[in-house]
């Protein structure tokens, strides 16, 4: 353990700590934007810039190491300046689109544009300007509005171990690349977009659907497989309109593809709410909606229906005749109720499950 | 071993190649051959000689005759005079400009007469590509000293008893950072050569690379016993193709004379050498970017600590140096610690090459003993100030140094001294400024540099200097504002106090000392709308001077925008309206009348 002290108060915190972690132990409030508690430090934003007795220049919180009897000060005119003309050069390269930007009120740059109160900016200059691309449903880049913070890029190296996105050129021109300035053709994780701090990444189903009036936050548990991440869906007018996850949660906030982005079955009109009885034969060719091959039934009928017809099968034909196949979307416990079922009811050991390799 | 009468040894650096070395000698082959004087005549082609102003350059040893500015023309010539009838060819010799009087050898000339070479010692007087030439003169001594009779900590305190100190820049003293690599530990260490060299103008590692390559090569097998390293690299940039060339012969001659690999000179010692190409980026000369980039990841610099002697490539123990580092530790392992530090200032020991260049006499790359004055390189050994203009300032430290004014002129330079006025060391880069040069043109010229070659990683440097440029053009086009100089100066100040590795601490240096010391011709730009120097394009203003003209109208009818008007034989006009600054009138007017201010 390490002792030191900030801003007069002594912490005391484990070796290889950072100062912004004692700092933020204390709850002193260091501002960040490249930071992420998951990820690898890299220095980049230089918000984090704090004074330590015998360094000359302020160093980043992020990447010093704590060390005993250390004194730091995380706050003065001098810092505070510097902090306020690093914020006003990234704003004067960032387009003023909070009106309308969809992470208004959930951005960490325009919070702190906001505690810094920058109005007016002394930098005015030269802006990016890209043409937009991407055809996937998933996430929407607005590189204009990045700055370059670098979570996204690790996280997709670091957490996901995909590497779809890197910096690419120098000086004013860096920008997140993909390969050969491709499309981005990746998982579609999303993660990238779960850690930007700006509106430079977001899902492109979210557009326009909603920001934070309105909105209630439901936490519940993914449905699609038997990980059980926790999801917390944001919900307006009774229609989830993104999905999300916190940190502290077992899957400390990491979704895949499908739990972030595949919500989309929950309004949907195709969605069956009812059990369905087919009416018509299986004809080969014909598609048809399903409405003309079935017919709804209340659940009491279809089950009734289901344990006659297997039952009359098992008569004529055995129970070898019989398959189940049950999905990575149930529980643990459902599954396992389900092969006893097949094998102690039914009596066979034709039993698999969609996601069993 | 043939024995030749004469050697001629051309200088076949980047240089003189570029100035036609290679057509020269063929034609001193061609030449030397129709005249029968082949058994008695060898043609050496050497490394810079540092005379780069003068080139094509060749020097015929052994008396040391110093030939300039060669021509296939004369070759002819210079050799019936010379090597037939034994007298050495005057028009080709270096003559003092104001006595004209030939100059023949080498020693007397007095870009040469002010010189210790050292770190250059072997420059232009051995082939490169010869391994027996570099024994030849002491080559690998040291290595088998320091590989035979001393230990890693000897050889550590002779590194830190000379006071030598990293010539890369920062001027890091080189023993402490081998000691501390040796101290971190760890079953594997690494020793980095830093030959990225991207300092625009600066080409004494280059040089070194081309002219000596063992000599560095030698420096980091003696670093490798020093630290326990078992693999080096030498990081070169691609753009360095006859360095890496050169390096690599060298290298491929140690592995052939057992002097790299396993066991070497019979000592027990491993050492394993590899030339890394970078692909020419200026912040991949940051120590840690260019580890990163030896890695094959993008060359970014990341924060220190942890410095790379306890964590370096591949997160182990590293010793990274410039190159004019490495080829200074021979010589110290040879002769001494005390024989090192005998030359120097009290806090800078040895010598240093410059690479002197802009408006002297005498451009190239000079080696001086540190504490010499910034008066004696100009005016000595630089020959002063082209065509008698006087003296404005000279740069030093490459993109990231500041501008000295003429009242310094007597600093004795060392790494503290420059620091003092606002400049540095830096690699060693050296542009003299004259009366002719505009003070805020010559900050964004390096502004310019740094800005396209941030590495983009960091805000201040990334964003800030964007901004500093865009207030300079600003500036320099007569747009500037009432409070630009201030903003430039907080602006700069609060960039060097932000930014993550060197190149943005030092990217507004050009900007901060040129308004230390030339405020007033930002000032002049601003509130005048004039550039002193009349170089600002924007700013300038054509006229016609009346006692001049006498109505040739070369002017009119060179004018693209039809600005000048004027009956033959009378004084012509200038409308300054009209006129798009091109400069052409003023450059086809014979009679001089033509005034831009
Ligand atoms: C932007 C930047 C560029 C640099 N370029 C070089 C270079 O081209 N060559 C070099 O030797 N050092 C360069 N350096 C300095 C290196 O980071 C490092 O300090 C040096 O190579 C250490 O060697 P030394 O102790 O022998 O000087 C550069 C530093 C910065 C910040
Ligand atoms: S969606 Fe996932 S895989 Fe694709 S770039 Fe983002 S983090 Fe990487
Ligand atoms: S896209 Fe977002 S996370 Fe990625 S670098 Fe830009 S601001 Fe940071
Ligand atoms: S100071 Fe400039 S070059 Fe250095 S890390 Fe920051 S952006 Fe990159």
């Amino acid at each position: 353990m390490v002792t030191l002290t900030i801003d007069g108060r002594k912490v005391t915190v484990r070796k290889l700590s950072t100062v912004l972690d004692a700092a933020r132990k204390l709850d002193i409030p260091i501002p960040t934007l490249c930071h992420h508690p998951k990820l690898s430090p890299s220095g980049a934003c230089r918000l984090c810039i704090v004074e330590i007795t015998n360094i000359a220049r302020p160093v980043t919180a992020c990447t010093i190491l704590v060390s005993e009897g250390m004194k730091v000060k995380t706050t003065s005119p001098y810092l505070e300046r510097l902090r306020k003309t690093t914020l006003e050069l990234l704003l004067s390269d960032h387009p003023n689109d909070c009106m309308i930007c969809e992470r208004a009120g959930d951005c960490t740059l325009q919070e702190l544009a906001y505690f810094y109160g920058i109005r007016e900016n002394r930098f005015e200059g030269e802006r990016r300007l890209y043409t937009k691309r991407d055809e996937n449903p998933f996430i929407k880049r607005e590189p204009e509005k990045c700055i370059l913070c670098g979570r996204c890029v690790k996280i997709c190296n670091e957490v996901q171990g995909v590497s779809a996105i890197d910096f690419g050129y120098r000086g004013f021109n860096t920008k997140i690349c993909t390969p050969f300035e491709k499309d981005l053709d990746c998982e579609f994780c999303g993660q990238c977009v779960a850690v930007c701090p700006t509106g430079a990444l977001t899902g492109t189903m979210w557009v326009q659907k909603g920001r934070q009036q309105d909105v209630r936050d439901v936490d519940t548990l993914c449905p699609y497989c038997g990980c059980g991440c926790s999801l917390t869906l944001h919900v307006r007018r009774n229609e989830v309109i993104r999905v999300s996850s916190s940190e502290d949660t077992i899957n400390e906030g990491w979704l895949c593809a499908k739990g972030r982005f595949g919500y989309g079955f929950i309004n949907s009109p195709d969605r069956l709410t009812k059990p369905l009885i087919r009416t018509a034969p299986k004809t080969s060719s014909l598609i048809a909606h399903y409405s003309s091959l079935f017919r709804e039934a209340s659940w009491d009928e279809a089950l009734d229906y289901v344990v006659r017809r297997l039952k009359s099968i098992k008569d004529s034909y055995g129970p070898d005749s019989i398959a189940g196949l049950s999905s990575a979307r149930c529980t643990n416990e459902e599954n396992y109720l389900f092969q006893k079922f097949i094998r102690a009811v039914i009596g066979t050991h034709n039993v698999d499950h969609c996601a069993r390799y | 071993m043939e024995r030749f009468r004469a050697n001629l040894l051309m200088c076949a650096g980047t240089s003189c190649v570029s100035c036609g070395t290679m057509n020269i000698r063929d034609a001193l082959k061609e030449e030397i051959k129709n005249r029968g004087l082949e058994k008695e005549i060898k043609i050496v082609l050497t490394g810079c000689n540092g005379y780069c102003a003068q080139g094509p350059v060749m020097v015929v040893q052994p008396e040391g005759i110093f030939y300039q500015s060669l021509t296939v023309e004369e070759i002819p010539k210079l050799v019936e005079e010379h090597f037939l009838k034994g007298r050495p060819y005057q028009k080709l010799m270096f003559k003092e400009p104001e006595k004209k009087i030939a100059i023949p050898t080498m020693n007397e000339i007095p870009f040469f007469k002010h010189q210790v070479l050292r770190v250059l010692r072997n420059r232009g007087l051995i082939d490169p590509e010869a391994l027996e030439e570099y024994i030849a003169r002491d080559g690998y001594q040291a290595a088998a000293k320091a590989l035979s009779q001393m230990t890693s900590g000897e050889i550590v305190k002779v590194v830190k008893d000379s006071g030598l100190r990293g010539r890369g820049g920062a001027g890091f003293p080189t023993g402490l950072k081998w000691e501390l690599a040796l101290r971190t530990k760890s079953d594997m260490r690494y020793v980095v050569c830093n030959g990225d060299e991207g300092d625009p103008g600066a080409f004494m590692d280059r040089s070194v690379m081309e002219a000596d390559p063992h000599s560095v090569i030698e420096g980091m097998i003696i670093c490798a016993k020093a630290i326990e390293s078992r693999k080096g690299y030498i990081y070169v940039r691609s753009e360095y193709p006859l360095a890496v060339k050169r390096l690599q012969i060298a290298i491929d001659h140690c592995y052939e004379a057992g002097l790299l690999g396993k066991n070497i000179l019979g000592t027990g010692v491993n050492f394993d050498l590899k030339i890394y190409q970078g692909a020419g980026a200026f912040v991949c000369g940051e120590e840690t970017a260019l580890m990163r980039s030896i890695e094959g990841k993008r060359g970014i610099p990341r924060a220190r600590p942890p410095f790379p002697v306890h964590q370096g490539l591949w997160d182990q123990p590293t010793v990274l140096n410039n190159v004019e580092t490495f080829a200074n530790i021979p010589p110290i392992i040879l002769n001494g610690a005390d024989w090192f530090s005998s030359l120097g200032t009290d806090m800078s020991k040895g010598t240093k090459v410059f690479a002197l260049t802009g408006r002297v006499k005498n451009t190239g790359l000079i080696e001086v003993p540190l504490g010499i004055s910034l008066k004696k390189i100009i005016y000595d050994i630089g020959g002063g100030i082209e065509s008698g203009r006087s003296f404005k300032a000279v740069q030093t430290g490459g993109p990231s140094g500041g501008c000295i004014p003429e009242k310094f002129l007597d600093l004795e330079v060392d790494y503290e001294s420059l620091a003092q006025v606002g400049s540095i060391m830096g690699s060693g880069g050296m542009v003299v400024l004259d009366e002719t040069d505009c003070m805020v043109n010559t900050a964004k010229f390096f502004l310019e540099f740094t800005q396209a070659e941030s590495c983009g990683k960091c805000i201040p440097c990334r964003i800030g200097t964007k901004r500093l440029l865009e207030i300079l053009n600003r500036v320099t086009s007569g747009n500037g504002k009432e409070g630009d100089v201030e903003l430039l100066e907080e602006l700069g100040q609060d960039i060097k106090a932000t930014s993550l590795c060197g190149l943005g601490l030092t990217a507004p240096n050009p900007v901060l000392s040129t308004i230390r010391y030339f405020r007033n011709e930002y000032e002049a730009h601003i509130k005048d709308k004039k550039c002193p120097a009349a170089v600002c394009k924007e700013l300038l203003i054509y006229s016609v001077l009346e006692e001049f003209c006498n109505g040739c109208g070369a002017c009119k009818r060179a004018c693209p925008a039809d600005a000048i008007t004027g009956k033959r034989k009378k004084i012509h006009k200038i409308d300054s309206e009209l006129c798009v600054k091109c400069g052409t009138c003023f450059d086809v007017c014979k009679f001089n009348a033509i005034k831009k201010q």
